[in-house]
């Protein structure tokens, strides 16, 4: 019993989150909260690389733009089954984590300087994938039409919810293991003295790109989950600046370096931003674009400057104070 | 495969753009010397000046050289306020905070042009636009040789600053050693503000001299920051003269490889060199300290 305590209180978020599609019949809001859940979930490939081991990416879009497009092309092109092009997918996501990381984390960069080339990368990314052929060049990828629990494609919009949740819970399981195992530890003591850390022992080298290599996986996932539910990629979509700061946003906003951080800070942040635009589109009678975006700016900042550790830091001191 | 004039062209073509991007590079290598941040907002900045060059065209009538009256104030005043009232307390001095700061006002800025502009492409008519002077067998654009000597002015202007005031002075000190600094009385939260002032105000002359030939959407900023950051990388971070030499380069480099592969991917070239620059040689080309 003890040991699946860690575990009982994400058991206990995700039979929450489960529920909701069916409070929730309207397909506005499930089609929202798929979104939110897929945000979550590339956030919390980024929070594993940037909230555990302090190393900032700008752009999670490489791995992001790789699963989604892998699990497009290996089904349009080359008629695989997407059950059996999602493994492929996530492993190849993963691969390209691993070689910008190999690439950067040799080469000594850290903070701003990691930032930047990996928003390069990204950035080549996107420009490769808008010429290229086999994305569609600047046309785009469509993943044809097939409604089918075996083509990966689901008719009811509560079950591609369920599905999605599976995926985000067992990332969200497999993190708190790794946080009470040795490799979060040290990944943890990377991010809050790299120097102490190699002179206790640890390889941080290698923490860093395992560390890499398991966020990319992750976000790539993500890719697949959305190209999936959308059927449509372009090299905006897939590989734009929007996703790697989508996938920043969240654990910042929520809590970096928490299990719960990516997924609260995804609810809260869209929540915010679908009420301001119907707010302000009632208002003034007409959509305006970008107004949520320009809340999300602000709520990084302001997180930033006062509230360091997210919601969940918040939280836990105002805890502190009412004891 | 090229006749030499083509080549020519397109060469003296980058070596005017790089001039612009010299700029842009100019104000984001100040800012790095000094305080030792990487401005992400300075895109998002660039792409504001451009739109109040655009809408004091088009409401007050001003030339888009006039209006740098107007743009270069107006933006040092913005610059010197958000670094004091903005990024200063909200970074705490942390590196990673600082670049997360930015990128929130790259964000906002970015959105907030979007919700008032929408993401129509504009531009504006100047009756010079599309002018040429002729050297020898070659046709050179009015506005972007303008540019060109502009820049090179901008650059003596805030090397004289730099050398000769006493503000100018004060920054080298702060660049330098920022406690030692303070000890002898220098007030270097002001001086760090009136240094991104400069950062900004840099732009605001680059807005200008890009206006009478380009585009601008909420977005274009972007397209230069990318491309500003390899500058500044490739010429040493904070070196002046490395902004510079390195400005013209990316801009020849940009021009020749759209000339043999392509518009669309001669911009992979100026990544992969940022890439390869950041990977191999991160204290640049030109030898600068790190």
């Amino acid at each position: 019993m003890s040991r699946l305590r860690p575990h009982a209180a994400i058991l206990a978020l995700l039979a929450v989150l489960a529920v909701l599609p069916v409070m929730f019949t309207s397909g506005t809001v499930q089609n929202f909260l798929i979104f939110t859940l897929i945000v979550a979930l590339a956030g919390q490939g980024w929070n594993l690389l940037g909230g555990y081991g302090g190393q900032f990416s700008f752009g999670h879009a490489s791995f992001f733009g790789t699963g989604a497009y892998a699990i497009a092309i290996l089904q349009e092109r080359l008629g695989l089954n997407p059950w059996v092009a999602l493994p492929v997918a996530i492993g190849l996501g993963a691969l390209v984590g691993a070689v910008i990381g190999t690439l950067a984390f040799q080469a000594r960069l850290r903070g701003s300087y990691f930032a930047l080339v990996t928003l390069a990368f990204a950035e080549v990314f996107r420009i490769t994938a808008n010429v290229l052929p086999v994305t569609g060049g600047a046309a785009g990828i469509l993943i044809r039409l097939k409604l089918d629990p075996l083509n990966f494609q689901f008719a009811d919009r509560a079950v591609f919810h369920w599905v999605t949740l599976v995926f985000l819970g067992a990332v969200m399981l497999l993190i708190r293991t790794l946080e009470r195992r040795r490799f979060g530890a040290r990944l943890v003591a990377v991010r809050e003295n790299e120097d102490a850390a190699r002179a206790l022992g640890v390889d941080v080298l290698r923490v860093k790109i395992a560390a890499i290599t398991l966020s990319a996986a992750i976000t790539a996932c993500a890719g697949c989950l959305y190209a999936q539910k959308f059927l449509y990629l372009d090299s905006m979509i897939a590989y734009g600046p929007w996703i790697s700061i989508e996938a920043l946003l969240a654990p910042i906003i929520g809590g970096l370096g928490t299990v719960f951080g990516p997924v609260l800070g995804a609810f809260v942040l869209h929540g915010i931003g679908e009420l301001t635009k119907t707010w302000i589109a009632t208002l003034t009678g007409g959509a305006l674009p970008g107004v949520d975006l320009v809340l999300f700016g602000v709520l990084l900042i302001v997180t930033v400057g006062f509230a360091p550790r997210g919601i969940l830091g918040l939280v836990s001191r105002l805890r502190v104070r009412a004891a | 495969m090229y006749s030499p004039e083509i080549l020519l062209t397109a060469v003296l073509n980058g070596l005017m753009t790089g001039s612009v991007y010299a700029l842009i590079a100019l104000g984001l290598t100040l800012v790095y010397g000094v305080l030792h941040i990487i401005n992400f907002a300075h895109g998002a900045t660039l792409t504001a000046a451009m739109f109040a060059v655009y809408v004091l065209h088009g409401a007050a009538g001003l030339d888009p050289y006039v209006a740098m009256i107007v743009t270069v104030p107006g933006l040092f005043a913005l610059g010197y306020a958000v670094q004091r009232l903005v990024i200063g307390p909200a970074s705490h001095g942390d590196d990673g905070n600082i670049l997360l700061v930015t990128l929130g006002l790259a964000i906002i800025i970015e959105n907030a042009l979007l919700a008032w502009f929408r993401s129509d492409t504009r531009s504006i008519d100047v009756p010079y636009g599309f002018s040429v002077i002729e050297v020898g067998t070659l046709f050179l654009s009015l506005p972007r040789v303008i540019a060109v000597f502009v820049v090179l002015l901008v650059a003596l202007l805030l090397w004289l600053f730099l050398a000769r005031s006493t503000t100018g002075q004060a920054i080298r000190a702060v660049a330098k050693e920022k406690t030692g600094a303070a000890l002898v009385g220098i007030d270097v939260g002001h001086i760090y503000a009136v240094t991104f002032g400069l950062g900004a105000a840099c732009l605001a002359v680059a807005a200008s001299l890009l206006m009478p030939t380009f585009l601008v959407n909420p977005r274009i900023g972007n397209a230069f920051v990318l491309v500003a950051f390899t500058i500044v990388v490739l010429g040493g971070m904070g070196s002046i003269a490395g902004a510079l030499v390195g400005g013209l380069f990316i801009g020849v480099v940009e021009s020749l490889s759209g000339l043999f592969m392509g518009e669309s991917l001669g911009q992979i070239g100026i990544f992969l060199i940022f890439i390869l620059v950041l990977l191999f040689r991160p204290t640049g080309l030109f030898g600068a300290k790190a």
